[in-house]
């Protein structure tokens, strides 16, 4: 048994440490982000992690070097010849991440093993091709991932597969959604994001019900792009949602995820094998394509009292600028004139609400007029991120008119009626 | 009587100790409420990791079959409870009282405090695990003399509230989940049932002296590990009423005493388990059983296992634990509703013949036995190899096993005993620096420990050192102080919960059911003269039934002190004027009613004096 600092044992090694004259036997374990610089973590032999205070020079026993490692063995069901061909796409995430129960720490899935791994019912339902293409929690997507992302999906629709399932973290997940819709032309069958507000590495995950209703709607005879999340805090219905008209409504609930201005797209209840996707387009036998790119040079502006004309003329910088208006789409009108300077630059302003629900109309109050007489650009019950997402692909939409892109609807984002 | 010292018995404790904070991860209150709430649906998985292996099959069976319902009442569960939203910080009044209870105890606090998860699928946590802290190790508590090492106290939550088991729903209510615990573990130097109760009565007293602990059936509940030296670890789970402790022990040391016996007697009649199930369907075709008629009319089948030499041993005598039992609860572990064993046929409209037609199919003689399972064969086979792997522990001797406390003192098998939990870092909650001036806080802030009480009671309250301790054992120590503070008369006190509450509680009466404000209002109203002490008893049983203390004085017929007094004196010159009253009949009240006055005039209160006069005269002339 060797006798070493403290500094030369390692995450993982089970060693013996004297302080103040009593004994402790456990693993040493990671660094706790909120511990003090002064504390090591120990797990102990009846499974408890504490928090010990270690001086500087304290000598330990090694007495095994890197135990409870999880080795990678995993055994993947067989799956059965005649399912149909899905592709699962990760991207990152809880959805697809197990846990190391030696050290407790959350790995995202990086192979197809092991999200069938942790998700053995796949290979019931489906026959899986899982590819991980990048692995980043939601917040660090940026808006070139999304056009990775959409490649990737090309890639699958036009090579046998007969739905893609995209595994994404939430907090973006509703970004990435409206970036597909419109970068992906033709969507010959179903394209579904999927994502879980509880780790799958919980026995209460949500994970698993969205990742098999995700399943069931990309098997479905539909096309189109959907996000595809719990109904409600139950585990039984998942709620299919359009991907342009979709936005996380809640931090944390298990149904965050809430169509905006347009019905909910259907649902699936996958332990029950339920299912009601009617009324959304079928399948096509044609080739998946794309049009356009993405400009990550656009600014949304959140329109508030104390809106000024330095953040307007700051945005302006950008290629384009959404703007988060107040009720029907308004704002301050001694901004105005700054606006239209700005507009009359060559840069596009698109107008949204922040009231989320309902429509913007620019001709009920004379604020709304004047913007529309400087030239601001209207976007009906467009959400505003998926007019930011729109304006992006817009701007690099060669010979067509940004105005009109931007008020035509391409991918469902625009609806004409609405019920509530 | 059985020598426990001969037997190597040895016990160790789980006190799982309510606090009366808010809960530890919400601002919810701690409170069970009668209000159901909305429902919400959840299943629970156990990840492939946990279970070590792949079986989809399973893994979607478990998905489909368990279910779970939490009801939500709004006045004691939020978004927390329903794991919809992130724990908040550890409520810092519970963490204080584990502090302390640490350091009453010479623990060694952890310089930090990380809450861990517990696995837990069985649906009592709506997140599939509890959240539990190693707050202190390496303590110790001397009980009558003998130093009990406490290894851990720990801070964790409560489970959610079984409501009902709605066939495969089972039915949770959120009031309870989150609720701060203290978990004291003591080593397993416990060596009689006695000292068990003991042991976890200086524990609760030591709770209660930080006075922010619940009372009351539930609100402490412990797991009791037992061993003999020739039999194994058994953990009882949930015992909630402490005088029923050394019961539990007692029981469950005959339990394997008798298993020990079995297997001796087991082997002496070389008995083996035929691990094959018979399908024994055709001797039943004409069977005046309904429950086996039914069973066929659903398409279920009869089978039977064979067990060699187990005769007479599934069925012991009268009142001793028997074996059948436990190869039936093995068996329920798989859904089914239970077995036949041939020890207790024939019966349920079973009939000998129909045994004995079974006994010579499966050729046994008459020191053979056999179990009968009528399922659907899936069930079926599955139940038997229950049964089978149980019958064979049999052979062995005491299987090590985890069972649940029944109200009586018995216990019912749940499931094998679990090696170390499965614990992972609960990464939303941050780790809990406890600095030396926190320490040295909580030191200055500890509570009075029960020695000290126990001295200062026989010096303020001239409480012999007995009564004190039984108080305090007893857990009406607090309460004492807080009456006797207010109201004085330590002895009638002390008598009351010492004397008249045993006496009650014999007599079938829930002493539970008396709030403590009630006691004080009772011994106010007693201080005040309301009564006198021989009425304590009578009002009392009134107040365990429900009643205020005002109805309770009034329905037990006491009468006030000034109330006796004035009987007295008036019975005293009637019966001096006896002749008077007997010549004048009820005329006779107003002359004696100056007399009585002209005596009790500024002593009582004059209408009741004019009641019990009219009352004692009318008496008198009836009588005559």
């Amino acid at each position: 048994m060797r006798e070493v600092p403290l500094t030369e044992a390692s995450v993982g090694d089970k060693i013996r440490l004297e302080i103040e004259g009593r004994e402790y036997i456990g693993i040493l374990m990671p660094h706790h982000r909120f511990s003090g610089d002064d504390t090591i973590t120990l797990k102990l032999e009846n499974g408890y992690n504490i928090g010990l205070k270690v001086a500087e020079g304290t000598m330990v026993k090694l007495l095994e070097s890197d135990v409870d490692r999880v080795e990678s063995t995993l055994d993947i069901p067989e799956v059965e010849e005649d399912k149909p061909n899905i592709s699962i796409i990760g991207t990152g995430g809880t959805i697809a991440s197990y846990v190391e129960y030696g050290t407790g720490a959350v790995h995202p899935a990086e192979t197809a093993a092991e999200i069938l791994y942790s998700n053995p019912e796949i290979a019931v339902r489906c026959d899986p091709k899982v590819d991980i293409i990048l692995s980043k929690l939601s917040e660090d997507i940026t808006p070139k991932d999304w056009v990775t992302i959409a490649d990737a999906v090309l890639e699958e629709l036009n090579s046998g597969a007969e739905g893609v399932v995209v595994a994404h973290g939430t907090d973006t997940m509703g970004y990435t959604a409206a970036a597909l819709s419109f970068l992906l032309d033709q969507v010959p069958k179903p394209v579904v994001l999927v994502g879980s507000q509880r780790s799958s590495d919980r026995p209460s995950s949500d994970a698993h019900l969205n990742l098999l209703a995700a399943i069931d709607v990309a098997k479905s005879n539909t096309r189109g792009v959907y996000v595809v999340m719990h109904e409600t805090i139950d585990d039984k219905r998942c709620a299919v949602h359009h991907g342009t008209k979709v936005r996380k409504m809640h931090t944390s609930r298990r149904d965050a995820f809430k169509s905006i201005n347009r019905e909910q797209a259907g649902w699936v209840e996958p332990l029950d094998n339920g299912l009601d996707l009617k009324g959304l387009p079928e399948k096509e036998e044609k080739v998946a394509t794309r049009m356009g790119s993405i400009e990550p040079e656009v600014a949304l502006v959140y329109v508030t009292p104390a809106l000024t004309e330095e953040d307007l003329q700051y945005a302006g910088k950008k290629k384009g600028i959404v703007l988060v208006g107040t009720g029907l789409g308004h704002m301050r009108s001694e901004l105005i004139s700054t606006l239209k300077e700005i507009i009359t630059d060559g840069t596009p302003v698109v107008m949204t609400s922040q009231c989320l629900y309902g429509t913007v109309n620019c001709y009920v109050y004379t604020n709304g007029r004047k913007l529309l007489e400087a030239g601001v650009i209207p976007c009906g019950d467009m959400l505003p991120e998926t007019a930011l997402v729109k304006l992006m692909w817009a701007l690099t939409i060669i010979g067509q008119d940004v105005k009109e892109t931007m008020i035509t609807d391409a991918a469902g984002e625009i609806s004409n009626r609405r019920m509530e | 009587m059985m020598d426990y010292k001969e037997l190597g018995l040895r016990v160790g404790l789980e006190v799982h100790q309510q606090l009366d904070t808010g809960k530890l991860f919400c601002k919810c209150p701690s409170e069970l409420v009668e209000e159901e709430g909305n429902e919400t649906i959840r299943s629970l998985r156990a990840t492939a990791s946990e279970m070590g292996e792949l079986d989809p099959a399973a893994i979607i069976e478990a998905a489909k079959g368990h279910r779970f319902i939490y009801q939500q009442p709004e006045s004691s569960s939020c978004l927390v409870e329903l794991d919809e939203e992130p724990p908040g910080e550890p409520n810092e009044d519970a963490m204080d009282i584990a502090l302390k209870m640490s350091l009453l105890m010479g623990s060694k606090v952890m310089d930090e405090i990380h809450f861990m998860r517990k696995i837990v699928v069985d649906g009592s946590n709506t997140t599939g695990f509890q959240r539990t802290a190693l707050v202190a190790m390496d303590g110790t508590l001397e009980v009558d003399g003998k130093d009990i090492g406490i290894p851990t106290i720990c801070l964790e939550e409560d489970a959610a509230r079984n409501i009902d088991d709605h066939g495969d729903n089972k039915i949770y209510r959120l009031d309870r989940l989150g609720i701060p615990l203290v978990e004291i573990v003591t080593s397993p130097v416990i060596e009689s049932p006695e000292e068990a109760r003991e042991v976890a009565q200086t524990i609760g007293g030591l709770l209660r002296a930080t006075r922010k602990v619940k009372r009351g059936l539930g609100t402490i509940r412990e797991d009791v590990n037992i061993s003999i030296t020739k039999g194994s670890r058994v953990e009882i789970k949930g015992v909630q009423d402490l005088k029923m402790l050394p019961e539990y022990v007692k029981i469950e040391v005959e339990r394997q005493v008798n298993l020990l016996d079995i297997r001796e007697a087991l082997i002496s009649k070389s008995a083996a388990v035929d691990p094959d199930m018979v399908d024994v369907q055709q001797i039943f075709k004409g069977t005046e059983s309904t429950i086996i008629k039914n069973n066929i009319k659903k398409d279920k089948g009869v089978y039977a296992l064979k067990l060699k030499g187990f005769a007479s041993l599934l069925r012991g005598e009268e009142g001793e634990p028997l074996l059948g039992p436990e190869l039936a609860a093995y068996a329920k572990t798989t859904g089914i509703g239970g077995i036949f064993h041939s020890d207790e046929l024939p019966a349920y409209g079973i009939t000998e013949e129909e045994v004995q037609d079974i006994s010579e199919f499966l050729s046994l003689d008459k020191n053979d036995a056999f179990i009968l399972i009528s399922e659907e064969e899936d069930k079926a086979s599955a139940a038997a190899d229950r049964v089978i792997e149980r019958a064979e522990m049999a052979l062995e001797g005491v299987p090590g096993e985890t069972r649940n406390a029944q109200l009586d003192g018995s216990t019912v098998y749940l499931r094998p005993i679990s090696g170390g939990a499965r614990m992972y870092p609960e990464t939303d909650v941050p780790p809990f620096r406890v600095d030396d001036e926190l320490l040295k806080s909580t030191e200055e802030d500890l509570p009075e420990t029960p020695k000290e009480r126990l001295k200062r009671y026989a010096e303020e309250y001239d409480l012999n050192l007995q009564q004190s301790r039984q108080l305090f054992r007893k857990g009406y120590d607090l309460i004492f102080e807080e009456i006797v503070d207010n109201t004085g008369n330590p002895s009638v006190v002390a008598n009351t919960f010492l004397q008249t509450f045993p006496e009650l509680e014999k007599e079938g009466y829930d002493m539970n059911n008396i709030e403590d404000d009630k006691l004080k209002s009772l011994f106010k109203k007693f201080s005040d003269g309301g009564f006198a002490k021989e009425g304590i008893l009578d009002i009392i049983k009134e107040l365990v039934e429900g009643k205020s203390v005002e109805e309770a004085i009034d329905s037990a017929g006491i009468e006030s002190v000034d109330a006796l007094y004035v009987r007295e004196a008036i019975t005293k010159i009637l019966d001096e004027r006896e002749g008077f009253v007997n010549e004048r009949g009820l005329s006779a009240l107003g002359p004696i009613m100056g007399v009585v006055m002209k005596e009790l005039r500024g002593k009582a209160d004059g209408e009741m004096v004019s009641n019990i006069l009219k009352e004692e005269l009318a008496k008198r002339v009836s009588d005559g």
